[in-house]
């Protein structure tokens, strides 16, 4: 287990390093720019630079801001600084609002985690309810209209079921404004009103995706030798679909960990729809503002949480499934 | 002395109804299991073998199945039985392995867990103690390094060991009847004698009576005291292993004998019984065997034999004269040695 563990971090420590290594040949060595060239800049002329210095820069300034970026140095070499950088905390600056990305991201990380962790714990809590009655009762009209009510869940688009219910509850029944997020920490029932509705919509599309897993899972394992192995010993029914949730719900461990993580580094559209101040607006905004070191920030740092949200669930699978922990 | 009769089965029926049609999969089926013996039944795949033991278990949802009939077990009719007093017999009296022991298993929980678990839906006791009790019945089913084996994982056992799990766990309330459903298909040939050799010493050792269900006709012949050969849902021929593998009476059972390798007359032709088993949906009419029987005649379609002692000593199920069995037997031997010298 000791081991599984440690060649799990080193992997996750590879993965980090592979990140950082694409993220920064996209953003830096590939630099989309502004297309604008400044006569007389010559070797100074850097997208990056020409941009940052605004309208009609003297070619001084681009020099100068080529300089103190280290943009005239060779690609390792900046590439060796950036990690650098990185290993001490410093995410570097805000071209846009000049302020430090790290304390960009990590103010508005308490949004994007309330938005994810509420939002998961809803789905997990329902989908996984709703296809374990939908497997148990099957053929039931339960099973029936909750697979209908998963049928449409999985096939409205979040961005559309979003927009209608801002529509119905802001817009028909004033029971809900967008645009009133509160931090938990200054306002806890300001949150929460601010909160429900991005839930909700987080949350439907996920809970019908695993509703229906779960409720495939379920009637699966019923099926398997074992199941009928317990029954045959003249287990309770009780203990019987116990036996047969431990198998079916341990793959629910490995999506959920992962999802989690994904959202975790913003959930773009949501965020949007309900003008969240998450990081998944943060690298909207960054990225209509050409705000290359906080799109490099927060890329990074979704990527960051989807690693160690793999390393948590390869780790959390080893101790459910003992046929991972000793292979 | 007459030996108790543990099992009777009596002209069961277990239909299932599918979107194809009904689904005979047994279809007037009588038999009687003793206490000490063990019973053999074999057959094709789909000749309602397992059917028969899983409706007795009460492991055919009854919701998805017609079932009709009677199976009596100690007297009792366990097709009256609700799922409940059910759920008592299952495990405790009648006890039932399978198969394939790699997937009888559960791969999450420890063996010793699962045999723990097993004793103690039947019989309240500390679970130290019913530690204890799992621990020496994996002893006593030839698993060496009991004490260490009880904490692993189904996994980390062969299979071999696996199926000697599967039999500690039937064992754990001392059954009266253990139903084996071809409990060495999946197993090596080595590991195979083993499982069989400890099967027949659990059977000598509780006293209790064993069906063995297999294909496997040697096994039949080296351990069962008598044998039912099923075809198509129904009996064919029943009768003691002298009686059915000396002087077998039915065409099908002809089949079978001769489509098996027998290492005393080496060189001896195998002949595979022409054609393949019947669609359960749509029976042939009369003997379901007449088809591929090439000793059938005109009363072969019309009606279905019933399985009786027709002169020969044994139940069966074939319209063809005691006379003419006897004849066409010796004929279909003395052509098999012939053509093997």
């Amino acid at each position: 287990m000791f081991q599984y563990i440690v060649r799990r971090l080193i992997w996750a420590v590879i993965m980090t390093l592979l990140v950082i290594s694409t993220v920064f040949v996209i953003f830096f060595v590939l630099p989309g720019g502004s297309g604008r060239n400044i006569e007389g800049a010559g070797k100074c002329s850097s997208p990056i630079a020409i941009m940052m210095a605004g309208r009609n820069p003297r070619p001084a300034l681009v020099c100068n801001i080529v300089k103190r970026l280290g943009l005239d140095k060779p690609v390792y070499v900046q590439y060796g600084r950036y990690v650098g950088n990185l290993l001490q905390g410093d995410m570097g600056y805000s071209y846009h609002s000049s302020e430090p990305v790290r304390d960009a991201i990590f103010r508005r990380l308490p949004a994007t985690a309330s938005l994810a962790i509420g939002a998961s714990f809803i789905w997990l809590v329902f989908g996984v309810a709703i296809g374990i009655v939908s497997a148990l009762r099957r053929r039931s009209f339960m099973d029936r209209a909750s697979m209908f009510f998963a049928l449409v869940g999985v096939s409205l688009p979040t961005f559309f079921l979003g927009l209608v219910l801002v529509f119905l509850f802001d817009g028909r029944l004033n029971i809900y404004n967008v645009a009133s997020y509160q931090p938990i920490t200054s306002d806890p029932v300001a949150w929460l009103k601010s909160m429900w509705l991005p839930w909700i919509v987080l949350a439907y599309v996920s809970m019908a995706v695993y509703a229906r897993m779960v409720r495939g899972n379920l009637l699966e394992v019923m099926g398997e030798d074992y199941i009928r192995t317990a029954r045959a010993k003249g287990l309770r029914e009780k203990s019987v679909t116990r036996h047969a949730l431990r198998s079916a719900l341990t793959p629910v461990v490995t999506m959920y960990g992962l999802d989690l993580g994904i959202l975790l580094g913003g959930a773009v559209i949501t965020e949007s729809i309900f003008n969240i101040p998450g990081i998944g607006s943060l690298a909207v905004d960054a990225i209509s503002n050409q705000d290359l070191p906080t799109i490099l920030g927060t890329t990074l740092f979704a990527g960051v949480f989807v690693i160690i949200a793999n390393l948590v669930v390869d780790i959390a699978y080893a101790s459910l499934d003992p046929r991972v922990r000793y292979s | 002395m007459a030996q108790e009769v543990l099992l009777e089965v009596k002209d069961l029926h277990v239909h299932f109804p599918t979107a194809d049609g009904l689904v005979k999969a047994v279809d007037g089926l009588n038999f009687k299991v003793l206490r000490g013996e063990t019973f053999g039944i074999v057959g094709e795949s789909g000749s309602g073998k397992s059917v028969t033991n899983l409706t007795a278990l009460g492991l055919i949802k009854r919701e998805t199945a017609q079932i009709s009939g009677e199976i009596l077990f100690k007297g009792q009719d366990l097709l009256k039985l609700n799922s409940e007093e059910l759920r008592k017999v299952r495990g405790k009296e009648l006890a039932m392995i399978f198969q394939d022991p790699f997937a009888c298993l559960h791969p999450f929980y420890r063996v010793g867990d699962q045999l723990v678990e097993a004793i103690l839906c039947h019989e309240k006791m500390p679970k130290k103690q019913a530690a204890e009790r799992a621990t020496d019945l994996l002893a006593s089913v030839g698993i060496p390094h009991p004490k260490e084996r009880f904490r692993d994982y189904p996994h980390q056992y062969s299979g071999g060991m696996r199926q000697r799990a599967m039999i500690a766990m039937a064992l754990v309330h001392n059954p009266d009847l253990l139903i084996a459903d071809e409990p060495t298909t999946a197993l090596d040939v080595t590991v195979q004698a083993q499982i069989i050799e400890l099967i027949e010493k659990v059977k000598t050792e509780f006293n209790i009576g064993v069906i063995l269900i297999t294909h496997d006709l040697g096994v039949i012949a080296d351990v069962a005291q008598r044998v039912l050969v099923m075809y198509a849902g129904r009996g064919a021929e029943m009768g003691t292993i002298d009686e059915v593998f000396k002087s077998p009476l039915h065409p099908y059972t002809w089949g079978l004998l001769e489509s098996i390798p027998r290492v005393d007359s080496k060189g001896t032709r195998l002949v595979p019984i022409e054609g393949s088993p019947p669609s359960l949906i749509n029976k042939p009419a009369g003997c379901a065997f007449h088809p591929r029987c090439p000793h059938r005649f005109e009363k072969c379609d019309k009606e279905i034999p019933a399985m009786q002692d027709r002169g020969g000593g044994h139940p069966e199920a074939c319209y063809l004269s005691i006379e003419d069995k006897k004849r066409i037997w010796a004929e279909r031997e003395a052509r098999r040695t012939k053509a093997a010298s």
